[in-house]
């Protein structure tokens, strides 16, 4: 059980919570991640990254996007109401170290796991030139947060709304033909976004390290549902990753593997909007 | 094999019952071995795949009786020697004969806490049945005195009549036991280490207790209802549980001594990572270890559908790849989820196949195929990256490997195309690479499963491990008797502290 301390919208699809779990808030280290419940007995296992931490007040912060049903669920709950379960932190952490310059690069929803690890790499001495995108202007999160600890700051969107009109490809190129180039590229984001990046920076050799959000339902190494090809060796996300080299994961299959309960989830997601309508119709 | 209703064995039961209750303390071994072996009601086959209800339904009291006059009451008793845990085999049998079961329970509760899971689950077959003079005389291991049978009857008979008793529990010591994994082996020592009046708490990860008996032993195997009772009885006795907890994650192995003040830590984390084949194509969509597809559908409810959150792959043709347990419950779970074709690809004989037998005959009978001398080859996909059909090759038995069994031997060109949707893999597991990653000061194999000593002990004091975490895939019985093996080691070290501290006061 963990009690919802606080409760925000960021945009329209997205919030973010901060969640009492002190023993995690104490363990946890930036790029770990969290599983939780809506239902303890039916519920789906949603694993989620933590985005941030306060030890003083033992919470953790999740910032997530309403994808399907259980998503859902979650953003309904309201600030004082519990999470039945909630397990963690998991996955390795990220490696820290004064790299040099390290490219941070941040795709919609992704923004909320790389602020931590930003934050972290700052801390280390790195000079840090943190890139943002969206689709559009309203789904750009955390733009003061990620801002406030870049030494360089690109916004883009892809339609123009706001910021630079660009894929966030493109600042990348720009920098990675810099000289000296970056000694590294962190991109977290939606996993074709992340499979560009890597392919961007592959000509200059410049390391990425992506962060990969695999289907999970232990999280915890036992049931192999989280495996990628990276360099052709199968690899856990759970408990070898969650962060791998972008040059050697093979994003094609991870995709198609991503994609493998679409239809459940649409049927799923689309039986409990006309649920809670018609419970709304019935009230009425 | 047609199999006889649940009434008419019992019909049967009550005239030989007649028959025999005269002369129940007078019977000669050899008319004892003419009793005809009691069959196990079972659900029709026909009904059964289509619900998650138990199989095996249980003997009635008359069956019991019968079976247990059966039992010769040797004086050296083959049936203990095999059994890891060293249940009194013939003395609660004896018991049952006379109806005495509340007695049965007792003999049972001396050596074993959780009955009713081990006569469900136990390979008897290679245990205590498999030395059974009975079936010795009858020269057929089938009709071995169906001890795990009888052990069932007497937990559910005490089940039924809400005489489950708590065992006694001695004076506080005020140490303190963490045990990670409520599986069979973190049951175990729970229970040994909580009568000998330590405190306990269990960790686990899962939001459900149990480990491998919730989420990877079907509920038309072992009911959830049966694994509820047990952990009932040792909250009952004062075991402390902690869901949702990940031990070497949200707390350190060592900060649960150092910090927590734990006086002893047993490590029973069970299963880890599972294998695969490593053969073209098992990152497919469609593709699933065992481990994964059954958690699904026992732990995350998929079975139940439209009310379960966690999605479970549509399936028209499924192959299995493996030749144990876990395989005839993936293969049945895949029957009862509605898939029309369910293969079991094993490339050694029935002969060398590791499952329970009456699993293997109740896959039969649910409609599986078992494809022996075969394996898969490499799992083909369509443009969308799902599966359509895998390749396979036959196989012959060539000369014995160093299990002893007949190694396999691929023949050339033997290839041939099945079509399937899905694959479970259900060829075993790697370690959990949790505690090691976290803890190195605790020794690994190259398999990354945990050394211990003859005490279960590991390389780091004060802490044990057991179960499969230890033995990497192996049985929940061989796991409770390393539980079992731990705690006795556990409980001598504590006392003796317990026992120094006191003279140190006084």
């Amino acid at each position: 059980m963990s009690k919802i301390l606080f409760r925000q919208q960021l945009s329209k699809d997205v919030f973010l919570m901060k969640l009492h779990a002190p023993l995690i808030a104490e363990e946890r280290s930036a790029g770990q991640f969290i599983i939780l419940q809506v239902d303890e007995d039916y519920g789906e296992r949603i694993p989620l990254t933590i985005a941030d931490a306060d030890l003083s007040e033992g919470s953790i912060t999740i910032i997530f996007q309403v994808v399907g049903k259980s998503t859902l669920t979650l953003s309904l709950l309201k600030e004082g109401e519990e999470i039945p379960a909630l397990v963690g932190p998991l996955g390795k952490p990220t490696h820290i170290e004064n790299f040099g310059t390290v490219v941070c690069v941040g795709g919609g929803i992704g923004v909320a796991p790389l602020h931590p690890i930003a934050q972290a790499l700052k801390k280390a001495g790195n000079n840090v030139i943190t890139i943002i995108g969206a689709r559009t202007k309203e789904l750009i999160i955390l733009e003061d947060k990620m801002k406030a600890i870049a030494d360089e700051f690109i916004l883009c969107t892809d339609d123009g709304s706001y910021g630079r009109k660009a894929l966030v490809t493109e600042p990348l190129k720009e920098i990675c033909e810099r000289s000296p180039k970056p000694n590294m590229v962190i991109a977290i984001g939606p996993p074709i976004m992340m499979k560009f990046c890597s392919e961007t920076t592959r000509p200059y050799e410049v390391f990425t390290q992506v962060s990969l959000n695999t289907i999970m339902v232990d999280g915890t190494g036992m049931c192999g549902g989280c495996r990628v090809n990276v360099g052709n060796e199968v690899k856990f996300v759970c408990v070898d990753g969650p962060e791998f080299d972008g040059h050697k994961v093979n994003f094609d299959n991870m995709i198609s593997r991503l994609n493998s309960y679409k239809e459940f989830e649409r049927t799923m997601h689309q039986c409990y909007l006309e649920q809670q309508i018609q419970q709304k119709e019935a009230v009425r | 094999m047609i199999s006889k209703t649940a009434e008419q064995l019992s019909e049967e039961a009550k005239q030989l019952i007649v028959e025999y209750i005269s002369r129940i303390d007078d019977m000669k071994p050899k008319e004892r071995t003419h009793i005809p072996p009691q069959e196990m009601p079972s659900q029709n086959p026909h009904e059964r795949i289509r619900n998650l209800d138990e199989v095996a339904l249980g003997y009635t009291l008359e069956q019991a009786r019968i079976e247990a006059m059966r039992c010769l009451q040797c004086v050296k008793k083959n049936c203990v020697e095999d059994c890891p845990v060293k249940i009194d085999i013939p003395r609660f049998i004896d018991h049952v004969a006379h109806e005495d079961f509340e007695n049965a329970a007792s003999v049972i509760k001396e050596a074993s806490l959780l009955p009713a899971i081990c006569g469900r689950v136990c390979p008897q077959e290679v245990q205590c049945q498999q030395n059974c003079t009975v079936g010795k005389a009858l020269k057929d291991i089938d009709k071995a005195v169906a001890i795990g049978r009888l052990e069932r009857f007497i937990a559910d008979w005490e089940r039924s009549t809400g005489k489950i008793s708590v065992p006694e529990i001695k004076p506080g010591t005020g140490k303190k036991v963490a045990v990670v994994g409520s599986g069979p082996a973190g049951l175990v020592v729970a229970a040994d280490c909580r009568r000998e009046g330590h405190h306990v708490t269990v960790f686990e990860a899962f939001h459900k207790l149990g480990g491998v008996l919730r989420y990877g032993i079907p509920e038309f195997r072992l009911p959830n209802n049966i694994i509820d009772r047990e952990i009932e009885t040792l909250s009952a006795m004062g075991v402390e549980f902690k869901t949702n907890f990940v031990v070497g994650k949200t707390r350190k192995l060592i900060d649960l001594m150092d910090k927590d003040g734990y006086d002893a830590i047993f490590i029973g984390t069970g299963a880890g990572l599972p294998l695969f084949m490593n053969i073209e194509g098992e990152n497919l969509v469609g593709v699933f270890s065992a481990n994964e597809y059954l958690t699904r559908t026992n732990l995350m409810r998929a079975f139940e559908k439209g009310k379960a959150d966690t999605p479970i792959y549509p399936s028209k043709n499924v192959a299995v790849l493996g030749g144990g347990n876990v395989a005839m419950d993936s293969a049945r779970m895949a029957k009862r989820l509605g898939a029309e074709n369910v293969y079991v690809v094993y490339r050694r004989t029935e002969v060398e196949m590791p499952a329970r037998k009456e699993e293997v005959e109740h896959a039969k009978e649910e409609g599986i195929e078992f494809y022996f001398l075969q394996n898969a080859k490499r799992i083909l996909g369509d443009e969308k990256g799902r599966v359509n059909s895998m390749e396979c090759l036959r196989y012959e038995l060539g000369e014995p490997d160093s299990s002893g069994r007949r190694r396999p031997v691929v023949i050339p060109n033997s290839e041939f195309i099945l079509e399937v949707d899905t694959v479970i893999v259900a060829i075993g597991n790697s370690s959990n690479p949790l505690i090691s990653q976290t803890t190195p000061e605790i020794n690994v194999n190259k398999w990354g499963n945990i050394l211990v000593d003859e005490n279960q002990k590991t390389s780091v004091d004060k802490i044990f491990a057991g179960g499969d975490i230890v033995l990497g895939a192996a049985t929940v019985i061989l796991a409770m008797g390393e539980g079992r093996r731990a705690a006795a080691a556990i409980n001598k070290m504590l006392v003796e502290e317990f026992e120094k501290e006191k003279v140190t006061v006084n």
